[in-house]
């Protein structure tokens, strides 16, 4: 790839990285944050990008980002006080504008000029003209007089001149490490030179300040160029020297020979002045040297002048340290420890790898179990170091890929805002938790279920400023967004203190929509969760917001694809969460291992609340072949695993074989029934439909320790299946393994 | 022996296109993220030129350059700013920091070469 186009990339990936410091930093400042260090932060995430644009030549980009840094500039300096609604408001909306840029510059495409201006006008109404780019046209001696012009009076302007150049550093030159030396040769790279030293004012060396100056040179430059070119040497060290240019011979000399219309040049006796006026100009300000400091490798050898000396002694005297600002001892938001930037493949290789070192640990034990080598002898011991090593090994290789959450909620707040400005509600986004570590797999599947509850949560849930304060609520509705660890699972919830579910009309729905019997008793609990159930929406029409089809239901089997499982609970009046629970990793799974005749299949230990051992008479026919158990005070339904995966055309006789109790999604409870249960184990998930195809009943699959594969149940899903009914399809036959 | 230039700078596509430059035109590159990063490079390295940007977190382009000029060892490099306008006041704030030149950015590889050529001895 060609350099330049991987630093753009780079770029781009720079910017994202500065759109979120800039979005945190300006909800921080909006939530009352006056840390001096946020704003600056600020305006440097914006800074930045301008820069880079630049570079690229991205010119809307850069045109917008320059408004945007010219206010920020403007709060930076305390020119402009940051109120949260005149000042903020609109900063967050052009952050979201700068965001779209960037990315409209990367994808290409285009973002509506009219919204671009409109953030503009709402930026430059703050700031009073004052304009930065009209600094930059007044740079160096551009005092509108333009050479070209004239050139017709100059016909030999091209013609090589004689140019007497007086320069004299004065000590702030030195302490900013220029050095005369090196702009002597500058002089000399624009033509021929001659030069001169003036070491006059050289005081007797035991008078000698080793760090002033005392130097001066005159250069006799033979030169085709013009003087600004001559005078453009100086540029850097314009302020800290005296300089004079004067072609020689010219404006005096022309009084003499009117007639030399070379000699004779109005331009030339014009800038004359104004470079006198200039370099008075110059010395006039008074020189702000820093502390002084060293020498250059010039010899100086004699006392100080007397006028030297004063300069120098005020300077030493002022002595104390520049009043340019210190170095900020806030620490910059979000500074973590060293990191190093690893390509994602080498991680995702690594975790395979290591996935694979644990199966091969777990069929070593296995083998050196069944060759009776275990119990107390040092190979058993050995074994066992082993066991806890990989597992060590895997637990910190997990954590590699792990990633906080933060990622995914960063994209919340600007949705939340884009939500509610269009339905007309007033929402405030809190997040908790952003910190919480997951799988890099898992969060990459967050954002959409996320998105949708958020956008359901603003949409339905909360309800319009009006109602609100007629119910006694603020008119700002919040909607909080956190994520925790629990149990070993990462736990997201998402609440709202809207108006809560509207059980009768999701009763009335569900029955209109043939979802549940007019007569079903179902508690609050489960009538609030009929909104998962497929087909069900409770928008009489479908708003732009909330998408056409995309229900609770596609939310649901989205988390659940990802292993979790989701339920809302509502207060009428006061609000409603939905909570939502997903594995830490999609990689490792917990389970149960379990006989089905001479089939293995893995049940997720999260599933399972508890084992059983039925007895005859708890089961009992429930019409057809549906059969309940009896747990304690309530049945349950059984379902026979064997019989619905296909391993077994009949049931298994009542009685046999050991029950799981499992708790699918929603809290719905179920039995289910296997021959024998052989252990718990952690196994290496392996995608079935990665490697064959997806199967109606199986989650995934493993390789256990003797190295024979186990499929991993799909709890909900067998569940769902019995529930509804479904005789077991013909290709779940495919569900044994041979 | 090819001169050796520090450069400092937060943006990582900045550092990248600064070393692209340089590279290309013979120099040796270190690179710094920030003014306090930029000290801890000089403890280790000799740079003859230094390129340092102002807006940066933790230490300034200001307070880098005046820790470099209040340091012995190496207050006698020369260091170029780099500044995104050619804004005067900005300029002479460098200047009184202790800068010896300065790059407007975006900057044109060789005009950057040359800044450094004038100033390196």
């Amino acid at each position: 790839m060609d350099p330049m186009e991987a630093i753009k990339v780079t770029f781009f990936q720079e910017c994202e990285e500065q759109l979120a410091e800039l979005e945190t930093g300006l909800l921080a400042m909006e939530a009352g944050d006056d840390d001096p260090e946020v704003v600056n932060a600020v305006f440097r995430a914006v800074h930045s990008v301008k820069g880079g644009a630049g570079a690229f030549g991205l010119d809307d980009l850069v045109r917008f980002a320059h408004v945007f840094e010219t206010t920020l500039d403007d709060v930076r300096t305390g020119r402009l006080t940051p109120d949260p609604v005149t000042v903020l408001k609109p900063m967050l909306r052009a952050a979201d504008i700068l965001a779209d840029l960037v990315r409209a510059a990367r994808d290409g495409g285009a973002v509506d000029a009219v919204r671009v201006q409109q953030s503009v006008d709402e930026l430059s109404a703050h700031s009073d003209g004052s304009d930065l780019t009209a600094a930059e046209d007044l740079d160096g001696i551009d005092f509108g007089f333009a050479p070209s012009p004239l050139s017709l009076l100059e016909p030999d302007a091209a013609a090589p001149r004689l140019w007497r150049v007086r320069f004299k550093p004065l000590a702030g030159l030195y302490a900013n490490a220029n050095e005369a030396g090196l702009l002597i040769r500058e002089l000399g790279l624009l033509g021929d030179t001659s030069v001169e030293l003036d070491a006059s004012e050289l005081p007797p060396l035991d008078s000698l300040d080793p760090e002033g100056a005392y130097l001066a040179w005159t250069v006799m430059l033979t030169t085709s160029k013009c003087e600004d070119d001559i005078r453009e040497v100086f540029e850097f060290v314009d302020g800290d020297c005296e300089i004079e240019i004067h072609p020689e011979g010219a404006p005096a000399a022309s009084l003499d020979e009117p007639a030399d219309v070379d000699a004779f040049d109005p331009m030339a006796l014009i800038r004359k002045m104004q470079s006198e006026a200039a370099a008075d100009g110059a010395m006039a300000a008074p020189d702000p040297a820093p502390t002084p400091t060293p020498t250059q490798a010039q010899a100086q050898a004699q006392a100080p002048a007397p006028a030297l000396a004063t300069p120098q002694a005020a300077v030493a005297a002022a002595g104390a340290e520049p009043a340019a600002p210190g170095p900020s001892p806030a620490t910059s938001p979000g500074a973590a420890g060293p990191t190093i930037r690893v390509d994602l493949e080498r991680v995702d290789r690594l975790i395979d790898l290591v996935g694979e070192l644990v199966i091969n640990q777990a069929m070593l034990a296995q083998r050196v179990m069944e060759a009776g080598l275990a119990g107390a002898s040092a190979i058993g011991m050995g074994l066992d170091e082993l066991e806890q090593l990989s597992r060590e090994i895997q637990d910190s290789v997990m954590a590699i890929r792990a990633q906080p959450v933060k990622s995914v909620f960063q994209r919340m707040p600007r949705l939340a805002r884009e939500v509610a400005a269009m339905t007309g509600k007033q929402v405030r986004l809190v997040t908790d938790g952003e910190g919480t570590e997951v799988d890099k797999t898992v969060i990459e599947r967050l954002a959409d279920p996320l998105t949708h509850m958020i956008r359901n949560a603003i949409d339905h849930g909360l309800e319009g400023p009006q109602e609100r304060l007629a119910a006694g609520k603020p008119a700002e509705g919040v909607v909080r967004l956190s994520a925790g660890h629990r149990s070993g699972r990462i736990v997201i919830e998402v609440a709202d203190d809207g108006g809560g579910i509207n059980r009768a009309k999701v009763r009335e729905i569900a029955v209109a929509k043939g979802l549940i019997s007019s007569e079903a008793a179902l508690s609050d609990e489960e009538t609030d969760n009929l909104i998962f159930l497929p087909g069900f929406s409770t928008a009489t029409e479908v708003s732009d917001i909330s998408g056409r089809g995309v229900g609770m239901d596609v939310v649901k089997r989205s988390i659940q694809a990802l292993g979790g499982r989701i339920s809302i609970a509502s207060r009428p009046g006061k609000g409603s969460t939905f909570f939502m629970s997903l594995p830490l990793t999609l990689a490792v799974l917990d389970g149960m291992v379990v006989s089905l005749g001479d089939q293995t299949l893995v049940v997720p230990l999260t599933a399972i609340v508890e084992t059983l051992q039925p007895r005859k008479e708890a089961v009992h026919a429930m019409g057809g072949e549906a059969r309940v158990i009896a747990v304690r005070e309530s049945y349950v339904p059984l379902i026979d695993v064997g019989q619905v995966l296909g391993h077994r055309p009949g049931a298994m006789p009542a009685g046999e074989g050991v029950v799981l109790l499992i708790e699918a999604d929603g809290g719905a409870r179920a039995a289910l029934l296997v021959d024998a249960i052989q252990g718990q184990r952690q196994v290496v998930i392996k995608s079935l439909e990665a490697n064959y195809r997806h199967v109606p009943g199986i989650a995934a699959a493993t390789i256990l320790g003797d190295g024979r594969v186990a499929l991993i149940l799909d709890v909900d899903a067998v569940v769902a299946a019995s529930r509804a009914g479904e005789p077991s399809a013909p290709e779940s036959k495919l569900a044994a393994v041979g | 022996m090819s001169k050796m230039i520090l450069t400092v700078d937060d943006s990582r596509t900045m550092r990248d296109m600064l070393r692209l430059a340089l590279v290309e035109a013979g120099f040796q590159v270190v690179q710094a993220e920030d003014g306090v990063h930029g000290l801890e490079v000089l403890g280790v390295e000799r740079p003859d030129v230094i390129v340092t940007d102002i807006n940066m977190p933790r230490m300034d382009g200001f307070g880098f350059i005046e820790g470099v000029r209040g340091d012995d060892r190496n207050r006698a490099i020369p260091i170029l700013v780099l500044t995104t306008e050619s804004d005067k006041e900005k300029k002479l704030r460098a200047r009184q920091a202790g800068a010896t030149g300065w790059i407007v950015k975006p900057f044109d590889p060789a005009k950057l070469v040359e800044a450094i050529r004038r100033v390196a001895a």
